[in-house]
């Protein structure tokens, strides 16, 4: 553990280009990977990767934003910027995870979804919002880890689990650290003094009940030992879907929806009125 | 008995729709869209919509409770809910104060139960002169809160949202609202329930993307901004100016993500036709 890092140093480490992402998960802790491409509407957007594959043996379904480590790979992949047709496309894992009883689990490193004229031509918030629906409502295990950047409602898309787990170094937050400083400062360029207010670490959100478990780094952050980072992951993942497969499926879409339910409790309080 | 109380309720909104600058608590502001400097009297009579130029002018929270609900059937929900500043944001208290003081809310949603055209409903209405419409955890909790009512009472429900999305000083508890509002909506849904939704301007971010997006009726008034992204964000994305037009009600109409831009002179008799049709007793008399 670093305990030592500031804010500003994580939300480097979490966009540091060498982090492993979803793909790099993927490929390390689940065989017999079937990529699910499209959204059965009008395209393919490979920022968010998805599919089918075995868990230790058990077929379960991955979704994870993707953002690809070379230019050329983050120019293919938006930068890990969906748009509504990568959300769709989720949707209708998620679907067909609750139709063959598969639990699912997600990857979450995006910096938000994609602001651009097509996107919102053809309906970002719709999409992002029937994601936020669909994941509630399923009844089967959801584990959601935030492994690099969670950027704002494109990130929480992939994240109404029964258990959210997030990497040491890995942010969480309500927009980026520039977004939040244009929209509150106007002024993107105070993005630092952002990161210290926000509180976007993963340490802050466990103490907000936001996120269950912090999952350890080693030194220096998770590009550093990829290796040691994929059994970390692996280990909570397992210890969390372990009890949630011996819930029923409406127990399961309970719990998670008591979870998101009390969800900011501790910042409400009653006026004298 | 119950008279005594409907007027008390009555002359409460009235109150309330005066003092959140409602009719004659100002003096008549320029259109913000022609510029025409309409009596204040004329721009009242004419439910705050431009006579001019048909702009929609933004309107309180319970101004708008006053246009939809039959008289005397308004009844307020959690009114005292408010933000605790949960992260003790540099300057949020005070900011929350000042907006309290200025709008007489104590939070930027109201939500209550009334009647319209006879039929009970459970009615939300963010009000954007609260922080922008935000939602702040204790927004999401009474939009939950009034979504748990309506699926308890089995009563239809309809959210008017005006909003900038997130409330940045309640950070990522702010962000778990769209998850909370969202998944009480779609126990709601699956519960049956009517859920009709009402853009008014301006709606972006978190609100759009969450639970606003998921009626089953999906209305707006005329030229109400409607989108994820501002147009602003969307302008330094693509490096020019969008196009006319963009995001508008006419635009988000033509690209399929809502039944009908609605003028605020139509809007109960609309609402009422649409209860109508999910009223088991259908059209026939009450």
């Amino acid at each position: 553990m670093n305990q030592t890092l500031t804010p500003v140093q994580r939300v480097a480490l979490a966009r540091n280009p060498q982090r492993p992402g979803t793909a790099d998960f993927i490929s390390a802790l689940f065989t017999d990977f079937f990529e699910l491409r499209g959204d059965r509407h009008f395209g393919e957007d490979p920022s968010i990767l998805g599919g089918v594959a075995l868990y230790h043996g058990q077929p379960v379904t991955v979704i994870g934003h993707r953002k690809g480590r070379t230019l050329e790979e983050n120019l293919k992949f938006n930068f890990g910027m969906p748009s509504p047709e990568g959300y769709r496309k989720a949707q209708r894992l998620m679907e067909q995870a609750e139709k063959f009883r598969r639990p699912v689990i997600t990857f979450i490193d995006t910096p938000g979804a994609y602001p651009g004229l097509e996107a919102e031509a053809r309906g970002q918030g719709e999409a992002i919002a029937r994601c936020l629906s669909i994941l509630s409502a399923l009844t089967v295990p959801v584990i959601s880890v935030v492994t690099g950047e969670g950027g704002s409602g494109g990130a929480l898309a992939l994240g109404v689990g029964n258990s959210v787990l997030m990497l040491e170094n890995a942010v969480y937050s309500v927009l980026s650290p520039e977004g939040f400083a244009a929209i509150l400062w106007k002024d993107a360029s105070r993005s630092n003094e952002a990161c210290d207010v926000m509180k976007l670490t993963a340490a802050d959100l466990l103490e907000l009940g936001v996120i269950d478990e912090i999952i350890p780094e080693p030194e220096g952050g998770a590009h550093t030992a990829p290796g040691a980072v994929f059994t970390a992951v692996d280990d909570a993942i397992s210890r969390s879907l372990a009890p949630l497969l011996k819930l029923s499926g409406s127990a399961l879409a309970r719990q998670r929806y008591k979870k998101f339910r009390a969800m900011g409790n501790q910042a409400i309080r009653r006026d004298r009125g | 008995m119950s008279n005594v109380f409907t007027r008390r309720r009555e002359k409460l909104l009235a109150l309330k729709s005066l003092r959140s600058g409602g009719p004659r608590s100002a003096p008549a502001p320029a259109c913000p869209a022609c510029g025409a400097e309409v009596p204040r009297g004329e721009l009242h009579k004419n439910l705050y919509v431009c006579p001019r130029c048909g702009h929609h002018h933004a309107v309180s929270a319970y101004y708008r409770l006053s246009l939809v609900l039959d008289p005397g059937t308004f009844r307020e929900l959690d009114e005292r809910l408010a933000s605790a500043d949960p992260l003790a944001f540099p300057g949020y208290a005070g900011k929350l104060a000042d907006a309290g003081r200025r709008t007489g809310l104590s939070e930027a949603v109201v939500t209550a139960t009334g009647r319209i055209e006879g039929r009970r409903t459970a009615v939300g209405v963010l009000d954007s002169r609260f922080f922008m419409g935000s939602m702040s955890a204790a927004v999401g909790e009474k939009i939950t809160r009034l979504v748990e009512y309506a699926e308890k009472n089995r009563l239809p429900l309809i959210l008017f949202s005006a909003s900038g999305g997130a409330r940045m000083q309640e950070g990522i508890l702010s962000l778990m609202q769209m998850a909370k509002t969202a998944a009480a909506l779609e126990h709601f849904s699956a519960a049956g329930g009517l859920y009709i939704s009402v853009f008014t301007h301006p709606t972006t971010g978190g609100v759009t993307a969450s639970f606003a997006s998921l009626g089953d009726y999906m209305l707006a008034e005329p030229e109400a901004l409607v989108g994820f992204a501002g147009p602003r964000v969307v302008e330094q994305t693509i490096g020019q100016p969008v196009p006319e037009g963009f995001q508008s009600a006419e635009y988000q109409l033509d690209h399929g993500f809502l039944d009908a831009v609605v003028p605020r002179r139509e809007l109960r008799a609309t609402l009422s036709r649409l209860l109508r049709l999910h009223d088991p007793k259908g059209g026939r008399d009450r």
